[in-house]
């Protein structure tokens, strides 16, 4: 019996997510003890890891809980936090074209910094190049014939499916259930996870771990610098504004250095 | 309103956010100069994150030794670089954080 390539893709993906998860869970357990102590019920708590899904925009709502501000500002602020999501989506969309919507909701549901990160370097990294065109074609034709009940289908377009899509899956239900696990477990520990411990830093260093293996050329190099050093000066702008100004101002960086390159 | 109430508006609006692009971009070939702009997101918003993590610990510009998150920080990258491994980063990277706050006191 061979092995569906949809589970395969599937378990690479859970796989790939696995390692993370070690940065994610304390960052998730801190949520839930942050939330307790902001004064938010156990159920809201865990229910907010559900329904907004991004750690980051969590724990500023907590720190927002604590001094009393007005709904609409939370509601803003978690909403420009998340921003940067606006990225991530326009990065991955290409890939995810030839799905059906009730898999691109899906998919957007699960699109997190650690779920976007390992599954964009997985469609990189498996991208058949110039070819992409035509077997974008090729997938969608053998989708439309399965997809009408069509029985005696010549199983060779059917291989060359695109499956990569149950590897996101994989890597956003794998952090999905990590987030809702540490988020409950810091929820049940409360005051026993001291702050004094750090355990947030685990999360800066998961991204670097993600990012250097992959700063792959000038261009990358100096996307990269130039959007971490307009970081640092933009940082006192409010509601985490300077990231999403330093992201695009990084990416301009890394296409003017391609563009100097090609021009050599 | 209610605290519910924030939540489910917060959910929608980052909800919404994640999905504009996969459901706007449609059928159509994405233009080459895009696709690239595209594919420098990952390391400029990361990056975006993890600079200010480690130069401005509690808000403050501390770029010397006694920067527990920069010394951390550095043998992080060093580490990731030579192993390529998600693990052996975030291990190495909290113990030298966790013994350059011991040595410093902060």
């Amino acid at each position: 019996m061979s092995v569906s390539p949809r589970f395969v893709e599937f378990r690479s993906g859970v796989q790939a997510e696995l390692p993370i998860l070690l940065g994610v869970a304390p960052f998730g357990m801190i949520y839930g003890v942050l939330a307790l102590q902001a004064g938010i019920p156990p159920v809201e708590a865990q229910a907010m890891s559900a329904v907004v899904f991004g750690g980051s925009s969590q724990i500023v709502l907590t720190q927002l809980v604590n001094i009393g501000a007005p709904a609409v500002v939370m509601i803003l602020t978690v909403t420009v936090i998340n921003l940067r999501h606006a990225l991530y989506s326009a990065s991955v969309a290409p890939y995810v074209q030839h799905l059906r919507p009730a898999w691109k909701l899906l998919l957007s549901y699960l699109l997190t910094d650690e779920a976007y990160i390992v599954t964009i370097l997985h469609y990189e990294q498996t991208e058949p190049g110039a070819k992409g065109r035509r077997a974008a074609a090729v997938r969608q034709a053998a989708e439309d014939q399965r997809e009408a009940g069509a029985q005696a289908v010549d199983p060779t377009p059917v291989q060359e499916t695109d499956q990569r899509h149950w590897f996101y899956l994989g890597a956003g239900l794998a952090l999905w259930t990590c987030w809702q696990l540490s988020t409950a477990l810091g929820i049940f520990l409360g005051a026993a996870v001291p702050s004094s411990w750090g355990l947030e830093f685990t999360l800066p260093l998961t991204f670097i771990a993600l990012v250097v293996p992959n700063l792959n050329s000038r261009a990358t190099v100096g996307a990269a610098l130039t959007a971490g050093l307009i970081a640092v000066m933009v940082y006192s702008l409010p509601y985490k504004l300077g990231l999403i100004v330093a992201a695009l101002i990084g990416v301009l960086a890394g296409l003017a250095l391609d563009w100097m390159e090609a021009r050599r | 309103m209610s605290f519910w109430w924030v939540m489910i508006i917060a959910g929608l609006a980052t909800f919404a956010i994640r999905a504009t692009f996969i459901l706007l971009i449609g059928q159509r070939e994405i233009p080459p100069l895009l696709r690239r702009a595209l594919y420098f997101i990952p390391p400029a918003v990361l990056t975006a994150i993890i600079l200010p993590e480690l130069v401005l610990p509690r808000g403050q510009l501390n770029l010397s030794l006694t920067n527990p998150n920069l010394l951390a920080g550095i043998v992080a990258v060093l580490v990731a670089w030579r192993t390529r491994s998600v693990l052996l980063t975030i291990l190495v990277g909290m113990a030298v954080f966790w013994a350059a706050r011991m040595v410093i006191g902060s």
